[in-house]
């Protein structure tokens, strides 16, 4: 036993200095930087000032809710088919959902900037058929759409995980008890599937919320969200005490609303289906 | 009848079950009982064929609009809900009040031996009583007639015996008509009114307990209902049938002169006899005790006899051992005639070709295009690896004859039949290899 246990430290040691050295080393700087000013003197006033950009956290937040819901409800149908179809068809599905990873997240966004722009593909096509041509980019619908396009993999894969886990005969039993298909769904699928729902959010709202790169190319300077102010403060402004404290209120927020959402979370479930 | 991926599952199934019944689907695992109870409970299509409810035909109803309900194999409880919420699941879809369904609820769970347990997470219940859940949440919505898929077969020894005489008791009490599969053949015949005996797909015999016992129509049956001892005969004439190298008297009629026949005989209808009344005589091979009776083994014209009785013997012994005429069964074989006839061809010379597979025979003396007769002996057919087959067959059933494993084997074709001293589990795919030079080659 014993040798066992020094075994899994020794085979975990690696991982312990990444953390170390990458996560915990930069959050302790990053406290530091929230409190105190260039001179090194403790202070609030970081903190405290933040309260100038409440319209840009609003804002953020805001996008990030839709392009999560938006991804849930396009995700979840998705998904479920995925779980009940053929085993061969769900390989070929998911590396077709899963194809968009690996390829350079900078690049997508750089090419939806083609997509959208107002002389871009897509305008032209619609000119081609007499329509438009529509003013897209630079919008906050195209901050959705490019957040949605990028984020929707990561909405699937946790869904999904969790309905091909979903007992079959679950599913007779429901409808041999008298539910249709909807009640099925509402009663048996959808709760059992919660976890899934859950990660997924976490896993979509987290990046789009902090995302800066998608408002940049797609929003232009008209949409001003959190990630770009800090990316503003930290890097044209040489500031790391504003941008620490941006940094921070954003992780204390989010961890919070992580925190409300898993107590939607069943544990038993998440054993049952574990 | 059912197909599936091509191959049918279900063939020719014609069951009519009365109200109130009892009625078991009994087979080894594959026949198609399950099939069976899936396409009754709606969750499967019949390629062709309808089910018919009270005289209403129900083929096309989804399971939520059929009066049936179902106790699943595994249960298939649902994870996410307690007790009380498992069993109200079918109550509150169909929208009654509350007030009804707390009562029916706390009915069932009083009929199931589980009051106190409606908080419960069934996670945390043990498998008999996540098994009674099961039937409460089925039997609460008051079914016309209730479906049990193997409801027991997770349970220990015990569990199931207990289990048995209570879902037994339950279906007479509550007057409901209950469909139940099971592959255990004492289950079957301890709990139901009928007994349906089921093989590939198509149903062999269907009647009282009693009666499949006492007459199984063929050497299947006999086979997996209960021990039996199977052998070879030959009915000479009406009541008179020819085994272990004598003429016996029984009380079996209409089959051709001379036809060969399955003999059964239960180990407890054989008794030991002084030798001067005895009908064979042997000596013992072995002697197991089994509680109640002893189970012993005799050879006796050259065959192997199993014997239960509540006296013993010792191993060597030379005993007598008596039936009478009403203890032997006859049956028709399933296999007709004593070896395996196919059709081949002459393909060069002395080559011969049949079931795709070719030989030499050496001065064969038939000229190359010549339509033949092939006859092969069951001895000379040998189970063997796959590897060193001539060709893989599907095992369609393996019945042992006192001294051998009658072994009937199908290929895309033709069925052949082979005896075997190996065991090889039925509904599998086994190599067969054959001795050439015992095949016989006759010109048509």
């Amino acid at each position: 036993m014993i040798g066992l246990r020094n075994k899994t430290k020794l085979t975990s040691a690696p991982y312990i200095v990444w953390m170390a050295a990458f996560i915990i080393v930069p959050l302790a700087m990053i406290i530091f930087f929230a409190f105190t000013r260039e001179d090194g003197t403790p202070t609030i006033d970081n903190i405290i000032g933040i309260g100038r950009w409440l319209r840009v956290f609003w804002n953020s937040f805001c996008l990030a809710f839709l392009s999560t819901a938006i991804c849930l409800v396009i995700a979840y149908p998705m998904a479920y088919a995925l779980s009940r179809s053929k085993v061969k068809k769900q390989r070929t599905l998911l590396v077709l959902i899963t194809l968009p990873m690996w390829m350079s997240f900078l690049l997508k966004t750089y090419a939806l900037m083609t997509l959208l722009e107002d002389t871009g593909i897509i305008n032209n096509l619609l000119r081609m058929i007499g329509l438009g041509p529509y003013h897209m980019i630079n919008t906050s619908g195209a901050v959705v759409f490019g957040m949605v396009y990028d984020f929707l993999p990561f909405m699937i894969l946790p869904l999904y995980t969790v309905m091909i886990k979903i007992d079959h005969s679950l599913l007779e039993a429901a409808d041999d008890l008298g539910a249709n298909n909807r009640k099925t769904l509402m009663k048996i699928v959808l709760p059992l599937s919660l976890p899934g729902i859950i990660s997924g959010i976490t896993m979509v709202f987290v990046p789009s919320v902090s995302s800066f790169v998608i408002s940049r190319f797609l929003g232009g300077s008209k949409i001003e969200l959190i990630g770009d102010l800090i990316e503003y403060n930290f890097i044209q402004k040489h500031n790391p005490h504003i941008g620490s404290a941006l940094s921070l209120i954003l992780m204390i927020v989010i961890l919070i609303l992580m925190g409300i959402m898993n107590t939607f979370d069943d544990e038993e479930i998440g054993e049952m289906l574990i | 009848m059912v197909r599936f991926d091509g191959e049918i599952i279900l063939n020719h199934i014609n069951l009519s079950i009365k109200d109130k019944e009892f009625v078991t689907l009994l087979g080894p695992s594959g026949c198609g009982k399950t099939t069976t109870l899936r396409i009754i409970g709606g969750f499967l299509h019949p390629d062709e064929g309808r089910v018919f409810f009270c005289g209403e035909d129900i083929t096309g109803k989804p399971p939520h609009l059929r009066p049936v309900n179902t106790v699943f194999q595994r249960y298939a409880l649902f994870p996410h809900l307690n007790v009380y919420e498992n069993i109200a699941f079918g109550l509150k879809i169909k929208k009654l009040d509350k007030e009804e369904i707390e009562n029916r609820v706390m009915q069932m769970l009083e009929i199931v031996n589980l009051s106190g347990f409606e908080k419960r997470r069934v996670t945390q219940l043990s498998g008999g009583q996540q098994q009674r859940v099961a039937i409460a949440r089925a039997m609460v919505n008051r079914p016309k007639v209730l479906l049990l898929d193997e409801p027991l077969g997770a349970l220990d020894l015990k569990l199931r015996k207990e289990m048995q005489i209570e879902l037994k008791d339950m279906q007479q009490s509550l007057e409901t008509t209950f469909i139940y599969v099971t592959h255990d053949q004492e289950e079957a015949l301890t709990m139901s009114d009928v007994v349906v005996v089921m093989n590939e797909g198509e149903i062999l015999q269907e009647g009282k307990p009693t009666d499949i016992y006492n007459e199984p129509q063929n050497a299947f049956v006999a086979d997996f209902i209960g021990e039996s001892n199977i052998v070879n005969g030959i009915m000479h004439r009406d009541y008179c049938v020819e085994f272990a190298g004598k003429l016996h008297e029984c009380e079996d009629k209409n089959f051709r002169p001379m036809q060969p026949v399955d003999v059964v005989i239960r180990p407890e209808d054989i008794r030991f006899a002084a030798p001067e009344n005895a009908v064979l005589s042997g000596v013992v091979e072995t002697v197991v005790f089994k509680g109640v009776h002893y189970e012993i083994t005799v050879s006796a014209a050259n065959l192997h006899w199993i014997i239960q009785s509540t006296r013993s013997a010792n191993v060597g012994d030379e005993i007598g051992l008596r039936f009478g005429p009403g203890d032997i069964h006859i049956m028709k074989k399933m296999f007709e005639g004593t070896k395996t006839v196919v059709k081949g061809r002459v393909t060069a010379e002395n080559t011969v070709e049949f079931l795709g597979i070719s030989f030499k025979r050496e001065a064969l003396g038939i000229p190359a295009g010549t339509e033949v007769t092939v006859s092969i002996e069951p001895d000379s057919v040998e189970l063997v690896s796959a590897d060193r087959a001539d060709m893989v067959v599907y095992l369609e059933s393996l019945i042992y004859k006192g001294a051998y494993n009658e072994v009937i084997l199908y290929t895309e074709e033709s069925e052949i039949m082979a005896h075997t001293q190996l065991d090889e589990e039925v509904g599998t795919d086994v190599g067969i290899k054959f001795d050439f030079d015992k095949i016989d080659v006759k010109r048509n």
